[in-house]
Protein backbone atom coordinates (compact mmCIF):
# COMPACT_ATOMS: atom_id res chain seq x y z
CA UNK A 1 0.00 0.00 0.00
CA UNK A 2 2.74 2.45 1.21
CA UNK A 3 4.73 1.72 -2.05
CA UNK A 4 1.76 2.74 -4.62
CA UNK A 5 0.77 5.78 -2.63
CA UNK A 6 4.46 6.68 -3.12
CA UNK A 7 4.91 6.08 -6.42
CA UNK A 8 1.64 7.64 -6.73
CA UNK A 9 2.63 11.08 -5.32
CA UNK A 10 5.81 10.34 -7.58
CA UNK A 11 4.18 10.30 -10.62
CA UNK A 12 1.09 12.77 -10.17
CA UNK A 13 4.21 14.93 -9.63
CA UNK A 14 6.48 14.45 -12.31
CA UNK A 15 2.99 14.43 -15.34
CA UNK A 16 1.71 17.61 -13.30
CA UNK A 17 4.39 19.22 -13.68
CA UNK A 18 5.66 17.83 -17.51
CA UNK A 19 2.02 19.12 -18.33
CA UNK A 20 2.77 22.74 -17.12
CA UNK A 21 5.65 22.88 -18.72
CA UNK A 22 7.77 23.61 -15.46
CA UNK A 23 9.50 20.20 -14.54
CA UNK A 24 12.17 21.77 -12.52
CA UNK A 25 9.52 21.88 -9.98
CA UNK A 26 9.90 18.28 -9.75
CA UNK A 27 13.55 19.02 -8.83
CA UNK A 28 12.98 21.89 -6.25
CA UNK A 29 10.43 19.60 -4.66
CA UNK A 30 12.82 16.90 -3.73
CA UNK A 31 14.78 19.40 -2.61
CA UNK A 32 12.73 20.74 -0.42
CA UNK A 33 11.94 17.48 0.79
CA UNK A 34 15.04 16.64 1.77
CA UNK A 35 15.89 19.68 3.62
CA UNK A 36 13.04 19.60 5.33
CA UNK A 37 13.58 15.95 6.65
CA UNK A 38 16.76 16.76 8.08
CA UNK A 39 15.51 19.58 9.68
CA UNK A 40 12.75 17.36 11.21
CA UNK A 41 15.06 14.25 12.18
CA UNK A 42 17.95 16.97 13.68
CA UNK A 43 14.81 19.05 15.57
CA UNK A 44 13.54 15.76 16.86
CA UNK A 45 17.28 14.81 18.53
CA UNK A 46 17.05 17.20 21.53
CA UNK A 47 13.25 16.79 22.56
CA UNK A 48 13.43 12.92 21.69
CA UNK A 49 16.63 13.11 24.35
CA UNK A 50 14.58 14.86 26.73
CA UNK A 51 11.98 12.65 27.08
CA UNK A 52 13.84 9.50 26.57
CA UNK A 53 15.79 10.44 29.76
CA UNK A 54 12.28 11.63 31.29
CA UNK A 55 11.14 8.07 30.54
CA UNK A 56 13.91 6.57 32.02
CA UNK A 57 13.60 8.43 35.69
CA UNK A 58 9.71 7.22 35.54
CA UNK A 59 10.69 3.84 35.11
CA UNK A 60 13.80 3.40 37.33
CA UNK A 61 11.52 4.93 40.04
CA UNK A 62 8.47 2.92 39.40
CA UNK A 63 6.39 5.28 37.73
CA UNK A 64 5.57 3.42 34.75
CA UNK A 65 5.30 0.28 36.65
CA UNK A 66 2.50 2.16 38.97
CA UNK A 67 0.45 3.98 35.96
CA UNK A 68 0.65 0.36 34.19
CA UNK A 69 -1.47 -1.24 37.15
CA UNK A 70 -3.55 1.45 37.82
CA UNK A 71 -4.65 1.98 34.48
CA UNK A 72 -3.66 -1.05 32.76
CA UNK A 73 -7.27 -2.87 32.65
CA UNK A 74 -8.93 0.01 30.76
CA UNK A 75 -6.01 -0.42 28.08
CA UNK A 76 -5.60 -4.19 28.18
CA UNK A 77 -8.20 -5.21 25.73
CA UNK A 78 -6.52 -3.08 23.13
CA UNK A 79 -3.55 -4.90 23.25
CA UNK A 80 -4.18 -7.88 24.56
CA UNK A 81 -0.70 -9.31 23.78
CA UNK A 82 1.29 -6.90 26.13
CA UNK A 83 1.82 -7.97 29.52
CA UNK A 84 -0.19 -5.68 31.72
CA UNK A 85 3.32 -5.05 33.64
CA UNK A 86 5.20 -4.30 30.79
CA UNK A 87 6.93 -1.88 30.37
CA UNK A 88 5.17 -1.13 26.68
CA UNK A 89 1.88 -0.42 28.74
CA UNK A 90 3.16 2.11 30.94
CA UNK A 91 4.69 3.94 27.76
CA UNK A 92 1.55 3.71 25.59
CA UNK A 93 -0.50 5.43 28.44
CA UNK A 94 1.94 8.19 28.90
CA UNK A 95 1.80 8.69 25.15
CA UNK A 96 -1.67 8.45 24.97
CA UNK A 97 -2.45 11.21 27.98
CA UNK A 98 0.28 13.63 26.12
CA UNK A 99 -1.92 13.20 23.11
CA UNK A 100 -5.36 13.98 24.92
CA UNK A 101 -3.57 16.75 26.28
CA UNK A 102 -2.72 18.16 23.06
CA UNK A 103 1.03 18.56 24.18
CA UNK A 104 2.37 18.92 20.77
CA UNK A 105 6.33 18.37 21.37
CA UNK A 106 6.08 15.71 24.01
CA UNK A 107 3.38 13.18 22.02
CA UNK A 108 5.92 12.12 19.28
CA UNK A 109 8.98 11.61 21.49
CA UNK A 110 6.41 9.60 24.33
CA UNK A 111 4.95 7.35 21.09
CA UNK A 112 8.28 6.72 20.26
CA UNK A 113 9.66 5.44 23.12
CA UNK A 114 6.27 3.21 23.62
CA UNK A 115 6.94 1.61 19.96
CA UNK A 116 10.35 0.78 21.47
CA UNK A 117 8.91 -1.40 24.19
CA UNK A 118 7.01 -2.88 21.86
CA UNK A 119 9.74 -4.03 19.62
CA UNK A 120 10.84 -5.73 22.87
CA UNK A 121 8.01 -8.32 22.39
CA UNK A 122 7.96 -8.29 18.83
CA UNK A 123 9.28 -11.33 17.76
CA UNK A 124 9.65 -10.82 13.63
CA UNK A 125 11.45 -7.41 14.48
CA UNK A 126 10.91 -5.70 10.99
CA UNK A 127 7.37 -6.31 10.57
CA UNK A 128 5.04 -4.50 13.09
CA UNK A 129 3.14 -6.72 15.21
CA UNK A 130 -0.62 -6.59 16.02
CA UNK A 131 0.24 -4.55 19.45
CA UNK A 132 2.04 -2.00 16.96
CA UNK A 133 -0.69 -1.61 14.85
CA UNK A 134 -3.46 -1.32 16.95
CA UNK A 135 -1.46 1.90 18.52
CA UNK A 136 -0.38 3.29 15.78
CA UNK A 137 -3.79 3.11 14.16
CA UNK A 138 -5.15 4.81 17.42
CA UNK A 139 -2.57 7.43 17.89
CA UNK A 140 -2.83 8.61 13.67
CA UNK A 141 -6.63 8.89 14.32
CA UNK A 142 -5.85 11.55 16.55
CA UNK A 143 -6.62 11.54 20.98
CA UNK A 144 -6.70 15.07 21.36
CA UNK A 145 -9.61 16.35 23.84
CA UNK A 146 -7.69 19.57 24.49
CA UNK A 147 -6.56 20.93 21.07
CA UNK A 148 -4.39 24.06 22.07
CA UNK A 149 -3.04 25.22 18.93
CA UNK A 150 -6.18 25.44 17.29
CA UNK A 151 -8.26 27.50 20.29
CA UNK A 152 -5.43 29.88 20.06
CA UNK A 153 -5.67 30.20 16.23
CA UNK A 154 -9.51 30.74 16.57
CA UNK A 155 -8.50 33.22 19.44
CA UNK A 156 -5.74 34.89 17.28
CA UNK A 157 -8.41 35.62 14.30
CA UNK A 158 -10.76 37.04 16.71
CA UNK A 159 -13.77 33.96 17.51
CA UNK A 160 -16.37 34.79 19.89
CA UNK A 161 -16.43 31.58 22.02
CA UNK A 162 -12.63 30.42 20.76
CA UNK A 163 -13.47 27.04 23.12
CA UNK A 164 -16.80 26.25 21.67
CA UNK A 165 -15.23 23.74 19.04
CA UNK A 166 -14.04 21.39 21.75
CA UNK A 167 -17.21 19.48 21.68
CA UNK A 168 -17.59 18.86 17.98
CA UNK A 169 -13.51 18.09 18.28
CA UNK A 170 -14.24 15.87 20.87
CA UNK A 171 -17.01 13.90 19.26
CA UNK A 172 -15.08 13.99 15.80
CA UNK A 173 -12.50 12.65 17.18
CA UNK A 174 -14.21 9.90 18.98
CA UNK A 175 -15.70 8.60 15.73
CA UNK A 176 -12.32 8.30 14.36
CA UNK A 177 -10.38 6.65 16.88
CA UNK A 178 -13.36 4.51 17.43
CA UNK A 179 -13.51 3.85 13.09
CA UNK A 180 -9.54 3.20 13.81
CA UNK A 181 -10.01 0.12 16.76
CA UNK A 182 -12.90 -1.32 14.90
CA UNK A 183 -11.20 -1.69 11.29
CA UNK A 184 -8.19 -2.69 12.62
CA UNK A 185 -9.69 -5.65 14.85
CA UNK A 186 -11.50 -6.36 11.70
CA UNK A 187 -7.91 -6.87 9.25
CA UNK A 188 -6.52 -8.75 12.55
CA UNK A 189 -9.53 -11.12 12.75
CA UNK A 190 -8.95 -12.11 8.94
CA UNK A 191 -5.37 -12.36 9.02
CA UNK A 192 -5.64 -14.60 11.73
CA UNK A 193 -8.07 -16.61 10.17
CA UNK A 194 -6.76 -16.93 6.79
CA UNK B 1 -12.98 27.96 29.51
CA UNK B 2 -10.73 29.59 27.55
CA UNK B 3 -8.65 30.82 30.49
CA UNK B 4 -8.69 27.33 32.47
CA UNK B 5 -7.68 25.33 29.27
CA UNK B 6 -4.76 27.99 28.46
CA UNK B 7 -3.44 27.71 32.04
CA UNK B 8 -4.22 23.81 31.89
CA UNK B 9 -1.92 23.68 28.65
CA UNK B 10 0.95 25.88 30.12
CA UNK B 11 0.97 24.07 33.44
CA UNK B 12 0.90 20.46 31.62
CA UNK B 13 4.48 19.78 31.12
CA UNK B 14 6.28 21.77 34.40
CA UNK B 15 4.01 19.75 36.71
CA UNK B 16 5.10 16.50 34.62
CA UNK B 17 8.61 17.30 35.46
CA UNK B 18 8.10 18.29 38.76
CA UNK B 19 6.32 14.98 39.11
CA UNK B 20 8.36 12.99 37.74
CA UNK B 21 11.72 13.87 39.46
CA UNK B 22 10.02 14.28 42.50
CA UNK B 23 8.79 10.67 42.44
CA UNK B 24 12.06 9.85 41.53
CA UNK B 25 14.53 11.59 44.36
CA UNK B 26 11.62 10.17 46.54
CA UNK B 27 12.31 6.56 45.78
CA UNK B 28 16.09 7.35 46.01
CA UNK B 29 16.64 6.80 42.09
CA UNK B 30 19.95 9.09 41.08
CA UNK B 31 17.42 10.87 38.51
CA UNK B 32 20.47 12.97 37.20
CA UNK B 33 22.42 9.53 36.15
CA UNK B 34 19.13 8.21 34.94
CA UNK B 35 18.27 10.89 32.91
CA UNK B 36 21.23 10.64 31.05
CA UNK B 37 21.09 7.63 30.43
CA UNK B 38 18.19 6.94 29.25
CA UNK B 39 18.67 10.32 26.93
CA UNK B 40 21.09 8.58 25.08
CA UNK B 41 18.75 6.69 23.12
CA UNK B 42 17.32 9.87 21.96
CA UNK B 43 20.49 10.52 19.26
CA UNK B 44 20.05 7.15 18.17
CA UNK B 45 16.32 7.31 17.75
CA UNK B 46 16.43 10.39 15.71
CA UNK B 47 19.31 9.41 12.98
CA UNK B 48 17.33 6.27 12.45
CA UNK B 49 14.20 7.97 11.47
CA UNK B 50 16.01 9.69 8.79
CA UNK B 51 15.94 7.74 5.81
CA UNK B 52 12.52 7.03 6.67
CA UNK B 53 11.71 10.91 6.80
CA UNK B 54 13.63 11.52 3.43
CA UNK B 55 12.13 9.01 1.28
CA UNK B 56 8.20 10.47 2.64
CA UNK B 57 8.83 14.08 2.96
CA UNK B 58 10.35 14.11 -0.76
CA UNK B 59 7.64 12.12 -2.42
CA UNK B 60 4.98 14.72 -0.65
CA UNK B 61 7.05 17.72 -1.89
CA UNK B 62 6.86 16.67 -5.47
CA UNK B 63 3.27 15.95 -5.27
CA UNK B 64 2.16 19.00 -3.69
CA UNK B 65 5.09 21.48 -5.03
CA UNK B 66 4.80 20.64 -8.90
CA UNK B 67 0.63 21.17 -8.74
CA UNK B 68 -0.39 17.71 -8.67
CA UNK B 69 -2.34 17.84 -5.16
CA UNK B 70 -4.45 20.60 -6.27
CA UNK B 71 -5.18 18.74 -9.56
CA UNK B 72 -6.30 15.94 -7.57
CA UNK B 73 -8.87 18.81 -5.85
CA UNK B 74 -10.02 19.90 -8.98
CA UNK B 75 -10.82 16.33 -9.78
CA UNK B 76 -12.48 14.94 -6.60
CA UNK B 77 -14.69 18.45 -6.42
CA UNK B 78 -17.50 16.63 -8.04
CA UNK B 79 -17.56 13.95 -5.31
CA UNK B 80 -17.22 15.86 -2.56
CA UNK B 81 -19.92 18.33 -3.77
CA UNK B 82 -22.44 15.75 -3.89
CA UNK B 83 -21.37 14.46 -0.80
CA UNK B 84 -22.68 18.61 0.49
CA UNK B 85 -18.39 18.75 1.90
CA UNK B 86 -18.02 22.52 1.07
CA UNK B 87 -14.98 22.96 -1.42
CA UNK B 88 -13.95 26.06 0.63
CA UNK B 89 -12.50 23.48 3.37
CA UNK B 90 -11.33 20.22 0.99
CA UNK B 91 -7.69 21.29 -0.24
CA UNK B 92 -7.11 21.09 3.58
CA UNK B 93 -8.97 17.73 4.29
CA UNK B 94 -6.96 16.35 1.41
CA UNK B 95 -3.43 17.89 2.95
CA UNK B 96 -4.63 16.48 6.26
CA UNK B 97 -2.77 13.12 6.26
CA UNK B 98 -0.37 14.38 4.86
CA UNK B 99 1.57 16.84 6.00
CA UNK B 100 0.92 18.77 9.45
CA UNK B 101 2.59 22.04 8.26
CA UNK B 102 0.92 21.93 5.24
CA UNK B 103 -2.62 21.64 6.69
CA UNK B 104 -1.61 24.16 9.42
CA UNK B 105 -1.01 27.00 6.95
CA UNK B 106 -4.13 25.71 4.93
CA UNK B 107 -6.31 26.54 8.13
CA UNK B 108 -4.91 29.34 8.83
CA UNK B 109 -6.03 30.99 5.01
CA UNK B 110 -9.26 29.16 5.59
CA UNK B 111 -9.92 31.16 8.92
CA UNK B 112 -8.57 33.97 7.67
CA UNK B 113 -10.69 34.00 4.56
CA UNK B 114 -13.90 33.07 6.07
CA UNK B 115 -13.48 33.97 9.89
CA UNK B 116 -13.47 31.48 12.77
CA UNK B 117 -16.99 31.57 13.20
CA UNK B 118 -18.03 30.63 9.76
CA UNK B 119 -18.96 27.37 8.46
CA UNK B 120 -15.91 26.56 6.85
CA UNK B 121 -13.94 28.20 9.62
CA UNK B 122 -15.50 25.63 11.61
CA UNK B 123 -15.63 22.90 9.66
CA UNK B 124 -11.69 23.47 8.97
CA UNK B 125 -11.32 23.45 12.87
CA UNK B 126 -13.37 20.76 13.54
CA UNK B 127 -11.46 18.59 11.01
CA UNK B 128 -8.01 19.58 11.58
CA UNK B 129 -8.54 18.75 15.33
CA UNK B 130 -10.02 15.63 15.11
CA UNK B 131 -7.58 13.52 12.89
CA UNK B 132 -3.53 13.56 12.65
CA UNK B 133 -1.30 13.62 9.81
CA UNK B 134 -1.22 10.10 9.24
CA UNK B 135 1.60 9.83 7.44
CA UNK B 136 3.58 11.56 9.42
CA UNK B 137 3.12 9.45 12.52
CA UNK B 138 3.58 6.21 10.29
CA UNK B 139 6.65 6.61 8.51
CA UNK B 140 8.19 8.22 12.00
CA UNK B 141 6.77 5.80 14.40
CA UNK B 142 7.77 2.69 11.98
CA UNK B 143 11.21 4.21 11.06
CA UNK B 144 11.95 4.58 14.73
CA UNK B 145 12.50 1.06 15.13
CA UNK B 146 13.07 0.03 11.68
CA UNK B 147 10.08 -1.54 10.94
CA UNK B 148 9.59 -2.46 7.11
CA UNK B 149 6.04 -3.79 6.91
CA UNK B 150 3.35 -2.15 8.63
CA UNK B 151 0.48 -4.72 7.49
CA UNK B 152 -2.81 -3.22 7.26
CA UNK B 153 -1.86 0.03 9.19
CA UNK B 154 -1.91 2.50 6.42
CA UNK B 155 -5.43 1.42 5.27
CA UNK B 156 -6.91 1.57 8.78
CA UNK B 157 -5.56 5.37 9.29
CA UNK B 158 -6.85 6.52 6.14
CA UNK B 159 -10.00 4.90 6.78
CA UNK B 160 -10.54 6.30 9.90
CA UNK B 161 -9.18 9.80 8.81
CA UNK B 162 -11.88 9.46 5.94
CA UNK B 163 -14.54 8.62 9.15
CA UNK B 164 -13.26 11.48 10.97
CA UNK B 165 -14.22 14.15 8.09
CA UNK B 166 -17.52 12.77 7.86
CA UNK B 167 -18.20 12.75 11.23
CA UNK B 168 -16.47 16.34 11.40
CA UNK B 169 -18.80 17.14 8.60
CA UNK B 170 -22.06 15.82 10.50
CA UNK B 171 -21.27 17.14 13.75
CA UNK B 172 -20.85 20.85 12.92
CA UNK B 173 -24.07 20.70 11.39
CA UNK B 174 -25.74 19.94 13.87
CA UNK B 175 -24.02 22.07 16.38
CA UNK B 176 -23.68 25.20 14.53
CA UNK B 177 -26.77 24.98 12.02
Amino acid sequence: MINYIWFFMILAGVITAASSGNINLVTEGVLKGSEQAVLVSVGLIGVISFWSGMMRIAQDAGLIEFLSRLMGPLVKRLFPEVPPKHPAMGAILLSMSANFLGLGNACTPLGLKAMNHLQELNKEKDVASDAMCTFMAITSSSLTVIPTTIIALRLTHGAITPTDIIGPIVLATFCSTFVAIIVDAIFRHFSKGG
Amino acid sequence: MTVIIQTLSRWAIPLLLLGITTWGISYRVPIYESFVEGAKEGWQTSLRLLPYLVGMLVSIQVFQHTGALQRLIMVLSPLTDWLGFPKEVLPLALMRPISGSGSLALLTQVLETYGPDSFPGRLAATLMGSTETTLYVLTVYAGSIGLKKTKHTLITSLIADFAGFLASLYVVLRFFA
